[in-house]
This record gives structure tokens, sequence and C-alpha cells, in this order.
């Protein structure tokens, strides 16, 4: 199996990752050597077995629902790329009609 | 006197506690074995100010008679611990200018048992990779070198902390392992490292790469100072829910080197093709050092093992592609400069700001992850994930520890292995096995190549029960009696 021209920009899309036009039959390349690589897992018959999700076998501990954090609206925007007033600012997300 | 870079963590506690020198002192001699060896490239970031801040504050509190498990002693912090006030960038250009507003809870651990932090080492960007190639802020180069000369890799990815330790520059780091990313490094450079219990270190603060996988753990220059490493870095934390609350045992007194009635298994599945003869002798070394301290050596079986890795290698990008979403330019990091629209700003951002091998993986993860393949790659691969686990389980039925290699070769030359991405994957065809099953492995210098390159041999242990492992790897370390310099080490004592 081999990973067409079109999957790649699927993929690429769904990892939220611009590539470029000569990227992409390198990309294709080594992502389907890795997928062909795991396919030797079909081998193993796993039609009774249970997926396992993570080995810790307790129970996610549960608190009380109360504020244990918070009011730190400094520190929480003092990576921010850009902020103005207490917000994250992006790109134009909306635009406006007329 | 010795020279204070070269003592272990136990002997300079004794040093700090009976006042032969101060904790300022061997701040002082660490920071300047820091700056004389930046051609490793360790570190990312050396922090020399809050080294001799918290040495300070170290002496004091030997003076009044209140030091803590590690006082004084200084360490490497490996660049995907976040650290308040000091950058954080798990060797990524997406985050480089990051500073955190708050302390992983190892780290903070660390800092109540009164380590000194020297600086942030390198790594491969994200965690992911098994050379310390992929870093953005350049290679980390192993002290030991080939016989040609030739610059070697470090391992990965925990390569800045295991290139700090062997090259006498930090006592102990801090490290990280998620199929291997401890042990292969800590076995290419010649020193120990421990990847614990699956919940035994908190998570909370540490850049996620396969959350399920992830371990922090520590690496040092010997079994014991492991232990002491360990026994200040783990514990119950309520902000990270897989953090296991179980009290942490005693590790330094596990080390009794008794052995009697203890049966130690050989799985036959290790024995791959290609393996250089010299690790086979080696390992088999290894289990006759067991045998003659009372051991008892059995052959066992782990069927599954072949499965990890591919299994690894549809779970942790799975599990990365999800974590790795939050990169997006939007509330830290890099934000791309020429994007007009939002989508435009994640996809150029994420783009520019990942490396490859990041890339590769999160793309992967997305493959594995979408409709119509989630079944048959990621519920697959949990599924085999299971086996893996029951294999460990069926074989801790009869025996207490099992003794592997850590790692198919010894360090390669940089540059190796980078043509095709699988190639570099199967550094870790022995290690990642413990990472699926969450159960705890050390790595222990054993013996050197013929290249006069180290070795390493691994034992896993049950879950929760590193104490067996302590104590099996300090019986191995004793018999070993490894003692080699790297030779940047020698060339600068000389």
């Amino acid at each position: 199996m081999s990973l067409d021209e079109q999957t790649v920009r699927k993929v690429a899309r769904l990892a939220n990752i611009e590539i470029q036009d000569d990227d992409v039959d390198r990309i294709g390349t080594q992502l389907s050597g890795i997928l062909q690589w795991v396919e030797q897992l079909g081998e193993v018959d796993t039609d009774n077995v249970e997926p396992l999700a993570n080995v810790v076998n307790i129970d996610l501990h549960l608190r009380e629902d109360e504020v244990t954090d918070g009011d730190c609206a400094d520190k929480v925007l003092a990576n921010a790329p850009e902020e103005t007033q207490g917000f994250f600012v992006v790109p134009k997300v909306v635009e406006q009609e007329g | 006197m010795t020279e204070l870079t070269h003592l272990t963590i136990e002997d300079a506690l004794t040093g700090l506690k009976n006042k032969d020198f101060s904790a300022k002192e061997l701040a002082e001699a660490h920071i300047s074995a820091m700056e004389g060896a930046r051609d490793l490239n360790a570190f990312i970031v050396e922090t020399p100010e809050i080294a001799l801040k918290q040495a300070e504050e170290s002496d004091k509190r030997y003076a009044s008679g209140d030091a803590g498990l590690l006082d004084g002693i200084p360490f490497a912090n490996k660049d995907l611990f976040c650290t308040e006030g000091t950058q954080t960038t798990a060797a990524s250009k997406i985050l480089e200018g990051f500073v955190p507003q708050y302390t992983s809870t190892v780290g903070q651990n660390l800092a109540d048992a009164g380590a000194v932090m020297l600086g942030k080492a390198n790594l491969d960007q994200f965690a992911m990779g098994s050379s310390n190639t992929t870093s953005a802020f350049g290679n980390v180069i192993n002290p030991w070198k080939a016989s040609d000369g030739k610059d070697l890799v470090p391992g990965g990815s925990s390569g800045g902390s295991a290139a700090a330790v062997a090259a006498r520059i930090a006592m102990g780091a801090t490290a990280t392992d998620t199929g291997g990313s401890i042990r292969q490094p800590a076995s290419f450079c010649g020193i120990a490292g421990i990847k614990p219990t699956y919940g035994r270190c908190s998570r909370w603060g540490v850049v996620a790469f396969s959350s399920s996988l992830d371990h922090p753990g520590p690496i040092a220059r010997t079994v014991k100072d492991n232990a002491l490493m360990l026994q200040a870095m783990a514990g119950y934390d309520p902000k990270d829910s897989t953090s296991a609350n179980k009290p942490v045992p005693d590790y330094a007194a596990a080390m009794t080197g008794d052995m009697k009635g203890m049966k130690i298994g050989i799985p036959k599945e290790y024995r791959i093709d290609g393996m250089p003869d010299e690790i086979q002798k080696l390992w088999d070394q290894g289990a006759e050092w067991l045998k003659e301290a009372g051991a008892e050596i059995v052959e066992i079986s782990l069927p599954h093992t072949k499965y990890a890795l591919p299994a690894y290698y549809i779970i942790a990008p799975a599990e990365a592609s999800s974590n790795l979403a939050r990169y997006d330019g939007v509330k830290y990091g890099h934000r791309s400069k020429d994007a007009e629209t939002l989508a435009e700003m994640y996809a150029k951002t994420r783009a520019e700001g990942f490396g490859d091998e990041v890339q590769r993986r999160i793309m992967i993860g997305a493959y594995v992850l979408s409709a119509g393949y989630y079944d048959a790659y990621y519920i697959k691969a949990q599924k085999i994930r299971r086996l893996i686990l029951n294999d460990f389980e069926k074989a801790y039925e009869t025996v207490d520890a099992i003794l592997t290699p850590t790692a198919p070769s010894a360090a390669f030359a940089i540059g190796e292995n980078e043509d095709d991405p699988i190639k570099m994957y199967l550094n870790d065809v022995f290690t990642v096995t413990a990472n699926l099953a969450g159960v705890p492995g050390m790595s222990v210098p054993a013996g050197l190549d013929a290249n006069g390159l180290p070795l390493g041999l691994q034992i896993l242990g049950k879950a929760w029960d590193e104490e067996t492992v302590f104590k099996v790897g300090g019986v191995i370390e004793e018999a070993a009696q490894f003692s080699a310099l790297p030779q940047t080490v020698m060339s600068k004592a000389a």
C-alpha cells in the first residue's frame, strides 16, 4: 500500500500542517513505509482481546467541584504571541458584510 | 581530594554533610565543567545564576541542620520539564521563547529536596528520537568518541541529560522515557538510568508526547545515585490523574546484594537476528554474574515482543497528534508571520515550528485515528498492547525480574540510521515493551565493546517493584566494575 497524493494532502489537512507541493512525494513514501511496517500486526489474532488504553488500573480520582486555581490572567497571557486588554488576538475569523 | 565533578551523588552528600566542601564550591565546579564542555551542546539554556543562588541556600540549610535528601546536588533538567521563569522548549522552534509560569511537579520535588539546577538539557524534539539529532537547537555530542575520533550520538531522546552526566558536568539529570529515552542514552553514554513504573513520577508540567507511555525518571552515574534521585522525584500528585497514590519505598535500602532465592528471566525473543556477538556475550555474562550472586536463571518467553515496536508506532503517534494539537500559535509559542486567515495561521505555524520527525509522527497519528482506519490501526495496536502486558504478567508468575541488553548496538556516528525512519526506530526494540506494559526498567553500564564504547544491560521488574530492579542492578554494577571514562573527560583530566 502506498499513500496517493490525495491521501497525503488529507492527512496534512487533518494534522493542520501546511505542506509544500514538492514535499508530497517524499512524505507519502515515508508514511507508506511506516504504515507497511506496522501491517505485520495483522499476523496476530486479537479477536477476543480487550484493547488496553492505559496500564493504570485505577479509577480516575474525582475531586470536589470547587475553584482551586485562577485569578491569574497575567500568567495565562504571559506567553501570548499577541494580546490586548486581557484577550488573545488572532487573525479575523468572521468577515464583516458589505 | 578527588575532583568534585567526579564524585557520586552519594559521596558528594557525605562530603557536604562533613563540610569537606560547600554546596557553592560544588556548584562552581560543575558550572565550570559545563562551560568547558559546550562543544557537547548538552544544554539549551545554562542557568548558572539559579544554580549559585540555590547552592547558597543549600549551604544555609547544611549550617542549620535541615538539609534535604539531595541538598546541594547539581543536576541537569531535561528541557521537557517546565521551569517557572526559565525558557522551556522541548527542543522545538515552536516553543522557542516560551517561559513557563509554573514548575513541573518532578522539578519542584527536586527543588524541595535541595537539588541545584545547572540548566535545561538538550533532547530530541518533543522527545521523538533515539539519537538527539532531531533537536532544533543542534545535535548533542556523546562524550565517548569512536576509535577514528568521529562524533557519536548520545542516544535519545534524553541525550543532553545523558551526555551531561557522563561528561561529569552534572551529577544527575531528569529525563523521560516514552519508548526507551532514558535507558538507551544511558547505555550509549556508559551511565545508569531508570524508567520507573507508570504512575510513579508525576507527568504534570512535563511537555506531553504520548501520555499513556511517557515516564519521567532519573539518569545518574551509579545505581545508588539513581535510587537517591528517584526517591526525591517520585510520589503522588493530585495534578496528574494517572499518578499513583502509593508510598515511595526506600530504594537505596533495597540494594542489599542478596540474590538468594531470586529467579531472573532471560526472554528468548530478545535474541534477535543481527545482534552483535559482543552484546550476546555481555548478556550471557550478566546472567552468569547474577547466578554467581545466588540467583536462579530461567529462560522465559515473551511471545509478542516483535509486535511491540509496530504497536508503539501507532499508539505513540496517535497520542502525539492529539497532544500536539495545542501548538497552534494562539496562546503561546511560535506564530507564523505570513498568515492572513486563522486556518492559514494554524497550518503555517505548525509547518514552520515543528521539525520533520515531529510532523511525520503527527501525520501518522492523524492517519491512524482517521475515520475508516481507527479500528484497523489504533484499536488493533491497543489489543497488541494488552497481549504484551499479558506476556509480562505471565512471566512474572515465575520470575522476579528479567535481564536483557538495553540496546541492539553501541552509540553510532551522527548521521547514521537517518536514511530510513524505521532503522532509527529499531534502537528501541528492547526497551519499548516496558513502556507499553508500564513496568519499571533500568539500564546499568556493564562493559565496553571492541571499539571501547559502553554497553548497558537492562533489568525489567514487576509493576511497583523498582526495589527489585535496584537490587539486581546493584549486583550487575558491582560485578561489572565499570570504571572506564569517556575520552573527552580523560583528555580534560590529563
